[in-house]
């Protein structure tokens, strides 16, 4: 049986958007989605986060390719309530939504320099997100500098990252999700490992 | 003749897309009453995007999008009905989805195939042969002259 | 600095609306206009509607055309704004029109070809001359006359001359088309981006251009190959499902506009195609659609681009009545401050200009005057 989708999809996708929104405006700052104040209460498939859920039910449409390594049980539910294609090969997808370790960065939709909008966004799936020393964070929506603490994710991903800058204004954007918390950061984020 | 496995199920979701829900309704009257049903989705009018072919048969480009509502239930012995209709009616929608459900309900299925889908199906019929019937009394009937030279 | 009023006029606008909402219902004695009597009776303005609004749905045209009084071009702004509100489920399957079941049928090349000459619910032929018996209480008229056999599909007769190797076959593709509610038009636009443009342009902009080709602007000596009306089926694969359904049927209008093609270094001289396909049953709109789609068509065939009609940033830029109506009404919003700052230039150069000639004439009779309307404009 498929589990249900948001209750109210038109109240609680734009109170999730609103969040992502907030998330990628002050990169870093952690937000709430998926929980029940934040509109409805989502019981996520197993395997994915309600935040995971709720950003995938906002953000993917039929419009959206989708890459993801979470089982065919989130393929299904992500198939029923977002009808969002399911791409095989990572470079084809506009969202990606990773688990476990992500594909090679700089294999993935990068946009171009006239299109730099069309780049992928990154979906991270991780074990724990607090507003605690771990990363530093710098760049535009942030006054001074942030401090993020992200665990799960495989090492050498901050590197992995870095290595894309100089394609800048091309890049990846990510949405990073543990729980009911997401943070977000956009290609334009200077992450430090502290 | 090939049978793909989902021949029946696209047969009777077509026919049911194309019934008004007073048609719908008025069929069910007169059938076996259907299980209780829960929404899983909808109904949700959205839009789908028309195509056509570029010279008629060439290269897929984008027409118009036209207004689809759709709807998707379950019922207590699991089985998933999906709907998807032209138009905006929502009792549409979720009386094709419930009828979709209950038609892959092996028990269910002979009851409703002949009184709700074959029905509505010879009323379509009807429709569409009375339409081609007076298009071809449109057609013109070309008469040889014979020439005087 | 001459500052301007931004606010106020909320009062005079809601009594505008108020009056206008008088004005649509028009003499209260005389019955409302039904939505329902709009989808029926005036269904080729309901036809135009959604053509140029982009979206099918009978019952929110009609809507929009009672709700606009009938101006066609508000109806379909209305129908565009509406459309906005909704998600998209997907895409529908290239809609089949070699299997459409045909209401009409006519080919101005071959007298006979299979399927016949089939004249369908045609003003063709009608006098054009009033009907008074309609403008009294109408008699339902009875149902029109049916043949014993069904008409059956028709292949197109560009299939037949395609098979001869008389007529440029289309190139084959799958691949996704361009979509202007996504993506904005780029030049080159692909033809299946320009196909678009012209389905959902103004029938009155494409019909000037489709008789410019006509009278020689752009060298066109175009033959209807076929004009067909009729019912498709919509099939949709919800990727939940994994097949493809059929969401229900519509009415739809092709037209294959024949041309002579002298041939190039690649291409043997044969025939090509200008494509017309619309909602409804608005054969003229098909009809130019297919002779600019043909236009258009200079560049990739080598042909010299000499008239509007084969311009393609002219034509693409200019067909769309929605964005035309936009910006040409957009001029009746306050441009108070742009024209201060008009006014300022043209009174400057006045008073150059009145100073050279009273230097030569040694009058300055002139200057007195735009000095006095500067004074007033500036205490206002």
């Amino acid at each position: 049986m498929i589990r249900p989708g948001f209750t109210d999809p038109v109240k609680e996708s734009q109170s999730c958007f609103r969040a992502v929104l907030e998330a990628m405006s002050r990169p870093g700052r952690i937000q709430e989605a998926g929980t029940q104040e934040a509109g409805g209460g989502l019981t996520p498939p197993e395997g994915l986060h309600p935040a995971t859920a709720a950003v995938l039910l906002t953000l993917a449409d039929a419009e959206t390719p989708l890459w993801q390594d979470a089982g065919a049980g989130v393929a299904e539910w992500l198939r029923f309530h977002a009808g969002c294609p399911l791409v095989a090969a990572p470079e084809e997808a506009a969202f990606l939504l990773a688990t476990g370790a992500p594909p090679a960065l700089e294999t993935l939709e990068l946009g171009s320099e006239e299109e730099p909008q069309a780049g992928a966004t990154l979906i991270l799936q991780v074990a724990a997100l607090e507003a605690a020393p771990g990363l530093i964070l710098e760049g535009p929506g942030i006054a001074q500098r942030h401090e993020l603490r992200v665990s799960g994710l495989p090492a050498g991903f901050w590197a992995a990252r870095a290595r894309l800058r100089p394609l800048f204004p091309r890049g990846l954007d990510l949405i990073l999700c543990a729980g009911t918390r997401l943070a977000a950061l956009p290609r334009t984020t200077r992450v430090t490992e502290g | 003749m090939s049978h793909a496995p989902h021949d029946d199920r696209r047969r009777w979701m077509g026919i049911l897309a194309r019934a008004s829900a007073e048609a719908l309704r008025t069929r069910l009257a007169e059938a076996p009453p259907l299980p209780p049903h829960t929404r899983l989705r909808g109904p949700e009018t959205g839009l789908v995007m028309l195509r056509g072919r570029a010279g008629g048969d060439g290269a897929p480009f984008n027409l118009s999008e036209m207004t689809v509502t759709r709807c998707a239930v379950t019922l207590p012995e699991g089985q998933v009905g999906h709907a998807y209709v032209a138009g905006r009616d929502a009792a549409q929608a979720e009386l094709a989805a419930l009828l979709d459900a209950a038609l892959q309900d092996p028990a269910r299925r002979p009851a409703l195939l002949a009184m709700v889908v074959e029905p509505l199906a010879a009323a379509q019929e009807a429709a569409r042969a009375e339409t081609a019937r007076k298009a071809a009394a449109t057609r013109v009937q070309f008469f040889t002259m014979a020439t005087m030279r | 600095m001459a500052y301007v009023a931004v606010k106020g006029g909320e009062q005079a606008i809601a009594n505008a609306h108020a009056w206008l909402a008088e004005t649509r219902r028009g003499e209260a004695a005389l019955a409302e206009l039904e939505v329902a009597q709009i989808e029926q009776q005036l269904g080729l303005a309901v036809d135009r509607v959604m053509a140029e609004g982009a979206c099918h749905d009978r019952g929110l045209a009609a809507l929009a055309i009672k709700q606009a009084q009938g101006d066609l071009i508000e109806a379909a702004f209305l129908l565009r704004a509406y459309r906005t509100t909704l998600p998209r489920f997907g895409h529908a399957a290239p809609l089949a029109t070699a299997a459409m079941r045909l209401r009409r049928r006519v080919s101005a090349t071959y007298k006979d070809l299979p399927g016949g000459q089939v004249l369908g619910p045609t003003y063709d032929y009608t006098h054009r001359l009033l009907d008074f018996a309609l403008a009294a209480r109408g008699e339902v008229p009875p149902p029109a006359p049916e043949a014993a056999a069904p008409q059956e599909p028709a292949p197109h007769v560009t299939e037949l001359l395609a098979r001869e190797g008389l007529m440029a076959r289309e190139p084959a593709s799958e691949a996704g088309p361009a979509d202007l509610t996504r993506q904005p038009l780029a030049f080159p636009a692909s033809r299946p981006a320009r196909l678009q443009n012209l389905a959902r342009g103004d029938e009155g902009f494409l019909l000037g251009l489709g008789y410019s080709t006509q009278r020689g602007y752009g060298n066109a000596h175009p033959f209807v190959g076929e004009i067909r009306q009729g019912h498709v089926a919509v099939c949709l694969t919800p990727p939940e499902l994994g097949f493809e359904i059929e969401l229900g049927d519509i009415l739809v209008t092709e037209c294959q506009m024949v041309n002579q093609f002298h041939g190039s270094k690649r291409e043997p001289p044969q025939f090509t195609r200008g494509y017309g396909l619309v909602l409804g049953g608005g054969e003229r709109k098909a009809m130019a659609m297919a002779l600019v789609d043909r236009a258009l068509m200079a560049g990739e065939l080598g042909e010299d681009r000499v008239a509007p009609a084969q311009d393609e940033e002219f034509v693409l830029m200019h067909s769309d009545n929605v964005e035309a109506t936009g910006f040409v009404e957009h001029l009746k919003l306050p441009h108070y401050v742009d024209f201060q700052s008009e006014l300022e230039v043209v009174r400057r150069m006045r008073a150059t200009a009145t100073a050279h000639i009273a230097g030569d004439t040694g009058q300055g009779s002139t200057q007195d005057s735009i000095g006095a309307g500067r004074a007033e404009e500036m205490a206002e």
